[in-house]
């Protein structure tokens, strides 16, 4: 199904690239399409193999959705037709769950982008320690996402003994107050403090892809510029920023893509308690704890489907920088 | 990684200099700053990890409390409690695997997407990173059901499939820029000597590009070890990956922060020393090769 | 040169294929060891259980005791509470087989048998003369029967009570009624609240989960005088007396609970009891065992009395972790010997002998309550358990005819969907982001669209 209609139309036909000058430029039809399949062969085994374990599973999953079929009552599984689909297109907690991804997804990019871009800012220029200081950077990124959202659950978040009441009241302790506020981090501010613990681990693959970008800046034509007298900023504005373009838009894209399906911190830090349950989450709950697989898997086809619209839109912005790196190389 | 900024040139004004230098230090200490402040939560989890349950579970923080190995300990079961040793061997085994799986089949995939493309090659490419889009949710009640009715549930090498699927696409993305460098005149002479195409892959390609390759495969293989849904629903016994046993971790025992701070570092460990050893090919894996 | 390429390519595939086949199947070698063992029905038992301290410590000492004399291996998951019920009811719904036996309650007992998952365990419990089965307490047993087969084994069982600091209590002139109602609880925990620094006056679980919050807040429901659905299966969520003791509940948790309610069940409040931040505490009867234990620094501080009530004589829930057997099991003579050991006198005597009669998986067996060491060990809380258990009624547990058993809970399949995403709602309640009123009316929409089915 989700042959995305790619950048046809973003992507005017740059023909195949630098083929190494293949030779013969226009054989015969015949003799053409012998050399495309030799040409595709090398292709083939991971295409297959694609295409076999992820959309084989979801013309299943299409299948599934059109049945009432709840596993704790086996005996009644029936067809339903769309009966499915018409309770996922009213179901209230459903539609707060998109609101939810969106805000989620959205908010941990954008935070983790700016923050990265300060970071690799910082990073890109010289100083004692900085290959110690860019290991501790990228140390939020290496720890494995469970552990990361369990560290934040209960040693930083809780309000008993977690890392952020305890420095409070220590510091409050010094200027002698003795029981200062406490606040419950995680019911106070439940999708904050998702965020907060994403954005910890998100903010250093995006500094990494930026550090990427601001050290592949040309050096003679930053250099050039600030001969010309241009300030730190001008620099920063009308060179740097353009030059990051496509690097940013790299780090949305992977970061979105990862995070619109991020399981591991709103299973760990919420259980989808407390209005933060994102897409994922629902449709396991509805899965695995419901036991609905009829109606799990309704609410999977209709994501894959706005995925798919969405998707499509933002790849055609998104490929006019691909194409750019293309005519590059 | 080489450093980008130049030494300011000698006929600067010696003031401005001066300015220049203080200003430099200044960032320079805020950097640190901030590499310590991201660190800290890391940091705190290893110090946790080291101190006593009611140590670890004091209000204010016990910084300096006296240090003991107690939650490793009882993490790797010596008090007769189950070790976590198969979980950890399982995720080995299942990271390790995939990214081998997906390093085969990605280079030529790659191969055949940047030195010999094919007709609409983008389009495969775009092709590759939908897939990525697909929630993965919406697959997980299909496989299941196959796995069970295949008698696959349980076992590593469902795992594998899987993980080499998830990560398939990003590694042909992140190969095809790389391979996009080899020149091609290397290739046309081997070819021009009689090496096919798997000789030439594995003699050719392959150490050219093997920079690149080692950084998709870290990629791969941080991905992997991390993934937890997969894991979740499909494994039981045998195949128990560590994350999962991970969040078997949170007991009803009442003090278990020290313990739970121990198998959080336990666990995150191979991919921390793979990732450190590695930095700058995680830099150049992540910006999908842009970085020459 | 194009002939040539294309001579190549065309074998390419072949050998590329055969050369990847190759180096996985040389991988498979080397990784085997790694636990590539698939399918269920390897060697050993695997048994699926929730990670109570009990169940750690049957961990603990089954290869010593157990493997030992029979030969049989036993591989154990262990998940938490929430958790495991999902993966037991996936396992078990499908017929996986993954696991042998798995820890399932009175709640599952009826539909999983009735839906043909559970294996009977009649006969051998007819041949096992030694397990005794009349010893064990008959409401356990009447719960975990169905159609007049035995479906599940406890291990161990639990109602609920109420337990208080009695030393806070003596050195602050409070005084706890033998059998108090919530108004009384609700006033002592006013007056006990920071009575001692960083001290609350009551834990009480707000984590959602249906058998977290739910649990204690649905007795308190059905004491005063509300339920889940009125025989005819109407929702009642909206019903005065459903509200008002959610609203009961709510406030006390709010105004004289613990912090980070919203966040804490059965593990977090044991923490605070066991921490001295809290002056009482509504739960299980098992939680005794774990504050009564040799180290704890509570121990005989505590003082226990039966579950507060309002218009009921007793409100007190049942539970019981117990042995289900798969049907889809392979295994199932083996399963019977691990659970009679588990679930035996010999298993509760060697507990007692090695870790200290207080961590006695109890609540099972009426022989417990008669083994002097236990009742030594247990004084303070021994009798009180057995009233609870021995008073729990689980066909009529409140004012009204229920069209469903069960006290802390509704016996349905659909109840642990339901039961949790009302939890979510109420614990937002508790966490004060929306009023009890929000969150019971939504509540009632989700309750009507169960019913529906049953209607």
């Amino acid at each position: 199904m989700s042959t995305l209609a790619a950048p046809r139309a973003a992507a005017p036909p740059a023909g195949p690239p630098p083929s190494g000058g293949g030779p013969g430029g226009g054989p015969g039809p015949r003799r053409g399409g012998v050399r495309a399949w030799a040409t595709r062969a090398p292709l083939l085994p991971a295409l297959v193999f694609l295409i076999a374990v992820t959309q084989l599973p979801f013309a299943a999953t299409l299948v599934i959705s059109l049945f009432d079929w709840n596993s704790l009552s086996p005996d009644e599984r029936a067809f339903a037709g769309f009966a499915n689909y018409a309770e996922v297109f009213t179901d209230e907690s459903l539609r707060e769950s998109v609101l939810t991804t969106v805000l989620l997804t959205a908010s941990v990019v954008i935070v983790s982008v700016v923050l990265g871009l300060l970071l690799a800012l910082l990073l890109d220029r010289t100083f004692a320690g900085r290959g110690i200081v860019r290991t501790l950077l990228i140390t939020p990124f290496l720890i494995v996402p469970v552990s990361a959202a369990l560290l934040f659950k209960h040693a930083l978040y809780n309000p008993e003994y977690g890392l952020l009441n305890g420095a409070w009241s220590w510091i409050a302790s010094l200027f002698g107050s003795d029981s200062p506020a406490q606040p419950d981090w995680i019911s106070d501010m439940p999708l904050t403090a998702v965020v907060a613990a994403l954005v910890w681990q998100w903010t250093p693959f995006m500094m990494l892809i930026l550090l990427a970008g601001l050290q592949s800046r040309p050096a003679e034509v930053m250099e050039a510029a600030r001969l010309d007298g241009a300030s730190n900023w001008q620099t920063f504005r009308y060179l740097t920023l353009p030059h990051l373009r496509r690097y940013l838009e790299l780090g949305i894209l992977l970061g979105s893509i990862y995070i619109v399906q991020n399981f591991d911190a709103v299973f760990t830090l919420t259980s989808g308690g407390l209005g933060t349950a994102n897409l994922p989450y629902s449709i396991y709950q509805t899965f695995y704890q419901a036991h609905e697989y009829g109606l799990a898997s309704a609410a999977g086809v209709v994501v894959v489907l706005g995925t798919i619209v969405i998707a499509t839109f933002a790849l055609r912005v998104v490929s006019s920088l691909f194409s750019e790196e293309v005519s590059r190389s | 990684m080489t450093a980008v900024s130049l030494p300011p040139p000698g006929r600067a004004a010696a003031p401005a200099a001066r300015r220049a230098r203080r200003r430099s230090a200044a960032l320079g200490v805020l950097a640190w700053a901030a590499g310590i402040g991201f660190c800290l939560p890391a940091l705190w989890m290893a110090l946790t990890s080291l101190h006593s349950e009611t140590d670890a579970a004091a209000n204010p923080p016990a910084l300096t409390a006296s240090l003991t190995l107690d939650g490793y300990r009882a993490f790797f079961g010596a008090d007769g409690g189950p070790t976590p040793w198969p979980s950890l061997l399982n995720s080995l085994s299942a990271s390790a695997l995939s990214t081998v799986l997906v390093l085969l089949l990605a280079l030529p995939a790659a191969y055949a997407l940047s030195i010999r493309p094919v007709r609409k090659w983008r389009d495969v490419m775009f092709f590759f990173l939908s897939t990525k889009m697909l929630p993965v949710v919406a697959g997980l009640l299909p496989i299941y059901l196959f796995a069970k009715n295949a008698g696959l549930l349980d076992n590593i090498w469902l795992l594998v499939i899987l993980y080499t699927s998830m990560n398939l696409p990003i590694a042909v993305w992140m190969m095809q820029s790389f391979l996009a460098d080899v020149p091609v005149s290397i290739i046309e002479a081997a070819q021009v000597d009689g090496a096919r195409l798997p000789t030439v892959l594995a003699r050719v390609v392959a150490p050219v590009a093997a920079p690149g390759i080692a950084a998709t495969a870290l990629i791969c293989f941080i991905f992997s070890w991390n993934e937890l849904l997969f894991a979740r629903v499909l494994t039981g016994v045998a195949a128990q990956t560590a994350p999962v046993y991970l969040t078997g971790f949170v007991t009803s025992q009442g003090l278990f922060l020290a313990q739970l701070c121990a198998a959080s570092v336990v666990v995150s460990l191979p991919v921390l020393a793979a990732g450190y050893a590695a930095q700058d090919k995680l830099v150049q894996g992540l910006s999908l090769g842009a970085v020459k | 040169m194009s002939a040539r390429r294309r001579a190549h390519t065309g074998r390419t595939r072949a050998v590329q294929t055969v050369a990847a086949a190759a180096a996985i199947a040389l991988l498979a070698g080397c990784a085997g060891a790694g636990g590539a063992a698939g399918g269920g029905d390897g060697d050993g038992l695997n048994v699926l259980m929730v990670n109570n301290p009990q169940m750690a410590d049957l961990q603990k000492l089954t290869a010593e005791h157990f493997t030992k004399k029979t030969g049989i291996k036993v591989n154990f998951t262990v998940l938490p509470e929430n958790d495991v019920r999902d993966k037991i009811s996936q396992d078990f719904a499908n017929q996986a087989g993954q696991y042998d036996i798995a820890t399932i309650s009175n709640y599952e007992v009826p539909f999983y048998s009735k839906n043909g998952w559970l294996h009977a365990l009649d006969g051998h419990v007819e041949e096992d003369k030694e397990f005794d089965q009349s010893d064990i307490l008959p409401p356990l047993r009447d719960s975990l029967t169905a159609d007049g087969k035995l479906y599940a084994q406890p291990f161990y069982g639990e109602s609920s009570f109420l337990m208080y600091r009695k030393d806070v209590f003596d050195k602050h002139g409070l005084t706890m009624p033998d059998e108090p109602t919530w108004q009384e609880v609700a006033d002592l925990a006013a007056k006990a609240d920071r009575a001692e620094s960083d001290m609350k006056g009551i834990c009480l679980r707000g984590l959602p989960g249906w058998g977290q919050l739910i649990a204690p807040l649905t007795t308190v429901v059905n004491t005063m005088g509300g339920t889940w659905f009125d025989k005819d299966w109407k929702p009642q969520l909206t019903s005065p007396e459903f509200t008002k003791a959610t609203e009961f509940y709510v406030d006390l948790v709010r105004k004289h609970g613990q912090a980070g309610a919203a966040q804490s069940g059965y593990t977090e409040c044991l923490n605070n009891m066991t921490q001295g931040k809290t002056a009482m505490w509504y739960d299980a009867t098992a939680a005794a065992g774990s504050l009564e234990a040799p180290d704890s620094p509570v121990k005989g501080k505590i003082g226990y009395v039966p579950a507060p009530v309002e218009k009921t004589k007793s409100s007190g829930w049942l539970y019981t972790w117990a042995w289900g057997v798969q049907k889809a099991s392979k295994n199932t003579d083996d399963a019977w010997k691990f659970i009679s050991w588990a679930s035996g006198k010999e298993y509760e005597q060697l507990v007692g002998e090695q870790l200290g009669w207080a961590k006695v998986p109890a609540g099972k067996r009426s022989s417990t309550y008669a083994n002097p060491d236990y009742r030594k060990a247990a004084s303070a809380h021994a009798d009180v358990t057995e009233e609870a258990i021995a008073s729990a009624n689980a066909k009529s547990p409140g004012v009204q005819p229920r069209p469903a058993p069960g006290i802390q809970f509704v016996g349905i399949p659909e109840f642990t969907d339901l039961g949790t995403k009302v939890s979510q709602e109420i614990s937002a309640a508790i966490a004060g982001r929306q009023s009890v009123a929000e969150a019971l009316q939504k509540s009632q929409k989700l309750a009507e669209k169960v019913a529906e089915e049953y209607r």
